[in-house]
């Protein structure tokens, strides 16, 4: 109560004085985003390094629901009503917005150089010419398991299929933890922790995903339909009335200690070390046969744009730089552990799990999930059928071979490959 | 003696079957309740159970109440609540009465066209909506918020409305207008007042998808200062999704307010709705 | 107000007075506000389903988009699916929400019924929660994994029989009906009880004084009287459910699973329109669904209008 008086005081001052003296009006930037759990990190760590280095430019960090974002943000800058720095989905959405010329170019921006090709694609125009988010952060995918249980039931971490497979066999024989967290509610969770996770090592990463939108692999093929022959076995490890099982009820299941393994995405180191009383470790996709090279979804996932028709284009611009910089990158990376910065200047990180997991990226080759570039810019839209139909292969409702037909089939109604 | 009987056999079924369905209505809500009160593990191992000395926890109010200002958000939907309720009773009403009282020419028309919006959600119209709210810096402000769910809720105030006015007893009116009271007064001195339990009913239908709509308060309002409460919440759930006693601690903050309105205000509308059939 | 007949087809008692400017009052603030805010940002939608980006350019495309939407496997796929849930979604509501809703009130307005002011304020009580509640509630209560339903059907010896069913695609869209149908049941509710206490007094009186009572009563004597009441209902849940969207958004997410089971129009026209993910908001092919709804709601209104209305004036008192 108190704290919020003097809030209050101090807020009310401030206007005041400014009022007073500054009449060089300060500079407002509005960050638009999904990323609201990440507000406080905003708020008590980015934006006041970047003010005390900036006077005169103040910065409003304001996420809308991840579900909501595209939506609102769309309707917002048709309308004009939308801040002056943008977060960026991956790739088509983003593309998009840059064609509608609602995204600037930002080629000349200062900071840039610090980005490879590779991290800058996610946001680069097909012909590579023109680059219009500054990258922010990455994902990589693997499994988290229960230390404890491990060393209980004698597990040792498991490197190939068959090892993976002769664990979750252990643990629901022993029977005090469910093997796998993981349902098939929400849909993403089958397709972006499942067949994203696994599937890179059977279409061999860049090699494949290529091959595919070239048009010379289809998902009929033995290296895409694998996936879900591995995941169809997943079925029996799960929990029961995993088909109801939402994405915060695996999150629960696993960090109250009532699950051993948890198909994960590395944003989950954060909560998972808040809420774990457990010692957590982690392990990347298992390989086929021992020694086969692995590899990693090590995925793209946000970056930041100037918004074309923003008010303060030069203020904006100097946050961007500041986005671009090994300072922020340090940051963001250390108040974020499983958001791993994209900029070429390394980071050092303080959290051991997130440590485990970036350095997947010496041992493993490092691909981005399958269906994100090209692939899902027409209806149906292949993402989105695939978790539909991810879930629909764990439930049992179509067969992997199904599922691989339906997806080509409606790739095939719009995408036409370049020969 | 047996007849007696049989009728208390009766009431106890009917009481049976209403006790049964009003739990089934409550349990919800009173499972968010308790739970919001209990901690983590405990939420997770004994939902059922009402929060003990040893589970009683108190944190997920703690997040909340520092993470959210749930005041505001609520000050923000009770405004716009009755803001807009109050315009399109009486737009709404002003309109169904030119309606049902008057022949002129173009009147069905007139009817068809305000019937128009009964069917077609206004969501439709959001872009067009939002460019001009922009447009007239209507921007995040409640202003935005009310007009369009004034705009939404007079469709089909005029609908009922204007059934009910039907009903009213021509004599009446034409005794008025031979004691010479304008076509004003008429309206609000006499029709009103007997169209109100109709006002209540329509009351509670334009109340319901107002106080509830996350859509246009994400769209024309997201700003910490406009915020609703079921935008503050949803954000919040959004948030964290994870920490159950955080959400269902948001969930018994959004609640309790409409609980408490709904207790006080629920004698008025049954009234409302009574006082039509006692005449 | 009851043995007034319905005189309103001699309304107006001074015709031919010039301009009544009392008339153009009391339309007017309707008229702008709605016009302005609802209509012509309609209007602006429903134009765009007539036009299409051609190359990068929005071309008058007439009604390809339609041609698009019936015509094209996976389109029409879609729509079809969307319709039939939401028509199954439509007969659930009418089949449970609306009878329940006429026996709860028939109940509710039995004479010197006790504590019927509390049961009337518990039903009512959830069609005041928001989706966001009802959904993230319902949600939890359904999980498996928090293990409220099967603890409860544990103790009436059901247990057997709990399955996901929110997860299940047969049991999926069932389920989310039910919990509209727990949402909303209150409306009719309070409509039908409002028209059942409004029956005068004498009516009943006189069924009583030839023996009419109890069951025969209500079937003989109050149903017809409320069946406006009842015909208005129904109405307002076709429209009402035709529009639907928040509670399958908020307890099934926008892709509507499992399976696309429980698609319904409204979660249809949200992705289409607004994007989702990774699939772009599509604004044509969103503005034709959303005038295909309007078309259906229109038929559905019309025929209740001009068919059924009509038919049961004959029974208004």
């Amino acid at each position: 109560m108190t704290r919020n008086a003097i809030k209050g005081l101090l807020l009310a001052t401030s206007i005041l004085g400014t009022a007073g003296f500054a009449q060089a009006a300060d500079v407002t930037l509005t960050v638009e985003s999904w990323r609201n759990d990440d507000l406080a990190i905003w708020q008590e760590k980015i934006i006041p390094a970047f003010e005390a280095k900036n006077p005169g430019i103040k910065v409003v960090f304001a996420p809308t629901a991840p579900t909501e974002y595209n939506a609102a943000l769309n309707a917002k800058l048709d309308a004009g009503s939308a801040g002056d720095l943008i977060t960026c989905r991956p790739f088509d959405a983003s593309l998009e917005l840059f064609k509608k010329g609602h995204l600037a170019s930002l080629n000349d921006l200062p900071g840039m150089e610090n980005f490879s090709p590779v991290a800058k694609s996610a946001w680069t125009t097909d012909d590579g010419a023109t680059t219009f988010c500054v990258p922010m952060a990455s994902v990589i995918h693997g499994f988290i398991y229960n230390k404890d249980a491990f060393d209980t039931l004698g597990i040792s971490v498991p490197t190939t299929e068959a090892e993976f497979f002769a664990a979750l066999d252990k643990i629901k024989a022993e029977g005090s933890y469910i093997p796998m967290a993981m349902g098939t509610k929400d849909l993403w969770e089958a397709a972006t922790m499942g067949y994203q996770n696994i599937g890179p090592t059977y279409w061999k990463g860049e090699e494949g995903r290529a091959a595919l939108i070239k048009g010379e692999q289809k998902l009929t093929d033995d290296a895409w339909v694998e996936p879900y022959r591995v995941l169809a076995k997943w079925k029996d490890y799960l929990g029961d009335g995993f088909e109801a099982q939402t994405y915060p009820d695996s999150q629960n299941l696993f960090t109250l200690g009532r699950a051993a393994i948890y198909p994960a995405g590395s944003w989950e180191i954060g909560l998972f070390n808040t809420q774990a009383q457990f010692k957590m470790g982690a392990f990347p996709p298992p390989v086929k046969n021992a020694g086969d090279t692995c590899y990693i979804s090590d995925h793209n996932d946000i970056g930041v744009g100037l918004n074309a028709k923003g008010a303060n284009p030069e203020a904006a611009k100097k946050f961007l730089t500041f986005v671009a910089s090994p300072e922020f990158a340090d940051i963001y990376a250390n108040s974020l552990p499983g958001f791993f910065s994209l900029n070429s200047t390394a980071v050092k990180m303080a959290d051991p799990l997130a440590q485990e997991f970036v350095s997947w990226r010496e041992k493993c080759k490092p691909t981005i999930r399958s269906t994100y570039q090209i692939l899902s810019r027409g209806t149906p839209n292949l993402e989105n059928e695939t978790w539909t139909e991810s879930a629909n292969v764990i439930n049992g409702t179509d067969t992997p071979e199904q599922a691989g037909e339906k997806l080509q089939k409606g790739l095939d109604s719009w995408y036409k490959p370049a020969k | 003696m047996s007849k007696a009987r049989a009728s208390l056999t009766r009431t106890s079924l009917v009481h049976l079957a209403l006790i049964s369905y009003a739990i089934i209505s409550v349990f919800p809500v009173f499972l968010t309740l308790i739970n919001s009160m209990k901690d983590r593990n405990a939420i997770f191992r004994n939902p059922m159970q009402l929060p003990s000395p040893k589970t009683f926890d108190l944190v997920g109010y703690y997040t909340v109440l520092g993470q959210g200002d749930f005041a505001t958000y609520f000050q923000n939907s009770f405004i716009v609540t009755v803001a807009a309720i109050a315009l399109v009773l009486l737009f709404g009403a002003m309109a169904a009465f030119a309606l049902s009282e008057y022949r002129f020419r173009g009147n069905t028309l007139m009817g068809l066209y305000l019937a128009i919006g009964i069917m077609i959600p206004i969501r439709l119209g959001t872009v067009a909506i939002l460019q001009g709210m922009v447009a007239t810096g209507l921007v995040n402000t409640l202003t935005a918020l009310i007009l369009v769910y004034t705009a939404q809720g007079i469709p089909l105030a005029v609908f009922i409305l204007s059934e009910f006015m039907r009903t009213v007893s021509d004599d009446l009116k034409n005794a008025g207008r031979i004691d010479g009271l304008s076509e004003y007064s008429i309206f609000f001195r006499l029709v009103l007042p007997l169209v109100r339990p109709a006002m209540a009913t329509v009351a509670v239908f334009t109340m319901i998808p107002i106080w509830n709509d996350l859509w246009f308060p994400l769209i024309l309002a997201p700003s910490e200062a406009t915020k609703t409460v079921t935008l503050g919440s949803q954000i919040f759930i959004g948030q964290f999704v994870t920490n159950w006693n955080a959400v269902l601690a948001a969930l018994s903050l959004a609640i309790f307010p409409v609980l408490v309105l709904y207790l006080v205000f629920s004698r008025q509308l049954i009234r409302g709705i009574t006082s039509g059939a006692v005449k | 107000m009851s043995n007034t007949p319905s005189t309103h087809d001699a309304t107006g008692p001074i015709i031919k007075r010039p301009t009544r400017w009392h008339i153009v009052v009391f339309l007017l603030p309707a008229f702008i506000v709605y016009s302005a805010v609802m209509i012509l940002p309609l209007i602006e939608t429903l134009r765009l389903s007539l036009f299409n980006t051609v190359d990068g350019q929005s071309t008058f495309v007439g009604l390809g988009n339609f041609k698009v939407l019936f015509g094209d496997e996976r389109w029409a796929h879609d729509f079809w699916n969307a319709l039939k849930n939401n028509f199954i979604f439509f007969v659930i509501h009418m089949l449970v929400q609306n009878p329940m809703g006429v026996a709860l009130a028939a109940m509710l307005s039995l004479p010197k019924l006790r504590f019927a002011s509390f049961y009337r304020t518990a039903i009512f009580l959830p069609t005041l929660l928001s989706f966001v509640i009802v959904g993230f509630i319902w949600k939890l209560i359904l999980s498996p994994i928090w293990g409220v339903s099967p603890f409860l059907m544990d103790l009436v010896g059901l247990k057997s029989l709990f399955s996901p069913w929110l997860g299940k695609p047969g049991s999926a869209l069932i389920a989310v009906s039910l919990i509209s149908v727990w949402q909303y049941v209150g409306i009719p509710m309070m409509l039908i009880y409002a028209a059942l206490l409004n029956i005068p007094e004498e009516v009943i009186e006189a069924a009583e004084c030839d023996g009419v009572t109890g069951w025969s009563q209500f079937w003989k004597i109050k149903l017809p009287l409320i069946l406006p009441a009842i015909g208005i209902i129904s109405i307002l849940t076709f429209v009402g459910n035709f529009n639907a969207f928040d509670l399958v958004y908020t307890v099934q997410g926008a892709l509507a699973g499992p399976d696309g089971s429980t698609d319904i129009l409204g979660t249809l026209l949200y992705r289409t329109f607004f994007g989702f993910q990774l699939q772009l908001g599509d604004r044509s092919m969103g503005a034709t669904i959303a005038t295909v709804m309007f078309l259906i709601i229109l038929a559905g209104v019309s025929l209740y209008l001009f068919v059924i209305q009509r038919r049961m004036r004959r029974y208004q008192f």
